[in-house]
């Protein structure tokens, strides 16, 4: 089952310039896909998470439309062709 | 996304690079420095407390610390003075696992001693000290600063915990002095391994010991390289020197209008010659009387005297915040500073008259100004609109 992933611009440096990455295997969980995510495109995952694997606090990760915050984290299980996309949260000023 | 313009810096040009809470630029002159050419933004959107530039061994290279709200911060350089700028897919600054801390922002920038061209250092918050001894390829954390038994124990100012001032010492290389917000003044004498505490005569107001062994709010330390075992010091709270490499320290807030603020430097030719611009208090922050003013000592401290022709003449509000203040290497020499309304003033008298360089910009976080020597070989091909000009030119003198 390949999953999809959303790249946001700012991070498209390190995905070769690509918004959707689509990667082979089959990960049941949120932690799986990004890990998947970060062996194919380690930039990615340093600036996603901090040193200590944490998301970062103003990144959202979404599986479809549901934020992973609001399911079971990492944890948070996929469905078949399911996809996730990786959004900046709306703070700044 | 702006677009960015570039600035095409020339041998014995003056530099200055300006970090600003959403973007960078840099700004150049030549030598007389009656008029700047800005470039930029760089990095639109995040914030930049630390640049530097690194021109030993042949290098052109600028440095800068973007730091994004929701992406972190790294450490990016730039061999043709902006056009482009590098972002290694790891980044450079990095806690190691067994710190258990991440990297929130990056301080400060701090290119070694010449004699020792391939170093350099960084200090980040949470407050730790970064090391390379590759010209900036890769980064270590120091070890014996970050198990310091004091560093538990240290408590982040308004602005974060952060270790900001770096201090190489010109005649030492085992020697190096930081400052740390707040925590005070640590130095080692012996190469980084050990780090001992300097803070020595240094009020802590907002502390109930007013004169504890670390704590203290130190915001800079400047000192002329010819004298490196003076030292200067704006406190939050206190003006200090201490004439001993920090291993004791004395006021000398001789007739400023409050011992109150953030930015210091120390002038490029006079060793005695110290540049600081006080605020009223930590909790007002803007400058005395409504009167923007950088004050100047040029007998060690003895005694302060305002600089202010130029300078806006009604009642304003401003702040100068602790990287925000620099002297250039020229003679005479150049004074900058920037503010947090967003404006970047300019002395090329030594601070004897001002001008208004560049106004609009974000809150000034970081003002840094330089000489550009043999910038020649870092010059790039000209933009590809150009060309056909000079093809043109070509053409025309085969006509003839």
């Amino acid at each position: 089952m390949p999953v999809r992933f959303y790249i946001p611009g700012y991070l498209r440096p390190f995905t070769g310039g690509r918004g959707s990455v689509v990667l082979p295997g089959a990960p049941s969980t949120v932690g799986g896909a990004l890990e998947l995510l970060w062996a194919h495109h380690p930039g990615v995952k340093e600036r996603v998470v901090t040193e200590q694997g944490e998301v970062r606090p103003h990144i959202n990760v979404f599986v479809g439309e549901e934020s992973i915050r609001f399911a079971d984290g990492l944890a948070t299980p996929l469905s078949e062709g399911c996809e996730i996309s990786i959004l900046p949260a709306v703070s700044g000023g | 996304m702006p677009t960015s313009s570039f600035v095409s810096v020339k041998n014995g040009d003056a530099l200055l690079l300006v970090g600003t809470d959403k973007r960078a630029f840099l700004l150049r002159a030549a030598g007389g420095r009656k008029r700047w050419q800005a470039g930029g933004p760089f990095f639109p959107g995040l914030s930049v407390y630390a640049m530097a530039y690194d021109g030993r061994a042949g290098r052109h290279r600028v440095w800068a610390a973007p730091q994004s709200t929701h992406w972190g911060a790294e450490l990016c350089a730039s061999d043709d003075f902006g056009r482009a700028w590098d972002r290694p897919e790891m980044p450079r600054v990095r806690f190691p696992a067994a710190a258990e801390a991440s990297l929130a922002h990056v301080w400060q920038i701090e290119p070694g001693r010449e004699e020792e061209p391939e170093r350099l250092f960084c200090g980040v918050e949470p407050a730790a000290l970064f090391e390379s001894r590759d010209a900036g390829e890769t980064w270590a954390l120091n070890e014996g600063l970050w198990n310091h038994p004091h560093r538990p124990r240290w408590t982040p100012g308004n602005g974060g915990l952060c270790l900001h001032t770096i201090l190489p010492d010109p005649a030492n290389p085992q020697r190096l002095t930081v400052a740390v917000s707040a925590g005070g003044v640590y130095r080692t004498d012996d190469g980084g391994k050990s780090w001992a505490v300097k803070n020595r005569g240094v009020r802590a107001d907002f502390l109930a010991d007013k004169h504890p062994e670390f704590g203290q709010c130190v915001h800079k330390i400047a000192r002329h390289p010819s004298r490196p075992e003076r030292l200067f010091l704006q406190n939050h709270f206190g003006l200090y020197r201490s004439d001993d490499g920090g291993d004791s320290w004395r006021d000398i807030a001789n007739g400023v209008p409050s011992d109150f603020g953030f930015g210091m430097a120390v002038h490029p030719h006079e060793p005695e010659t110290v540049f600081i611009l006080p605020l009223t208090a930590d909790e007002f922050r803007w400058v005395p009387e409504g009167k923007l003013r950088v004050y100047r000592t040029r007998n060690g401290g003895k005694s302060w005297q305002p600089l202010s022709r130029g300078l806006p003449k009604g009642r304003v509000f401003e702040t100068v915040l602790r990287d925000a203040l620099a002297a250039d290497p020229f003679d005479p020499a150049g004074v900058y500073f920037g503010t947090r309304s967003g404006k970047l003033y300019a002395s090329r008298d030594a601070g004897a008259s001002w001008a208004l360089a560049l106004d609009g910009l974000p809150p000034v976080t970081c003002v840094k100004a330089v000489l550009v020597e043999n910038a020649g070989r870092a010059r790039m091909p000209r933009p590809a609109a150009a060309r056909p000009k000079k093809a043109s030119r070509r053409r025309m003198r085969r006509a003839a």
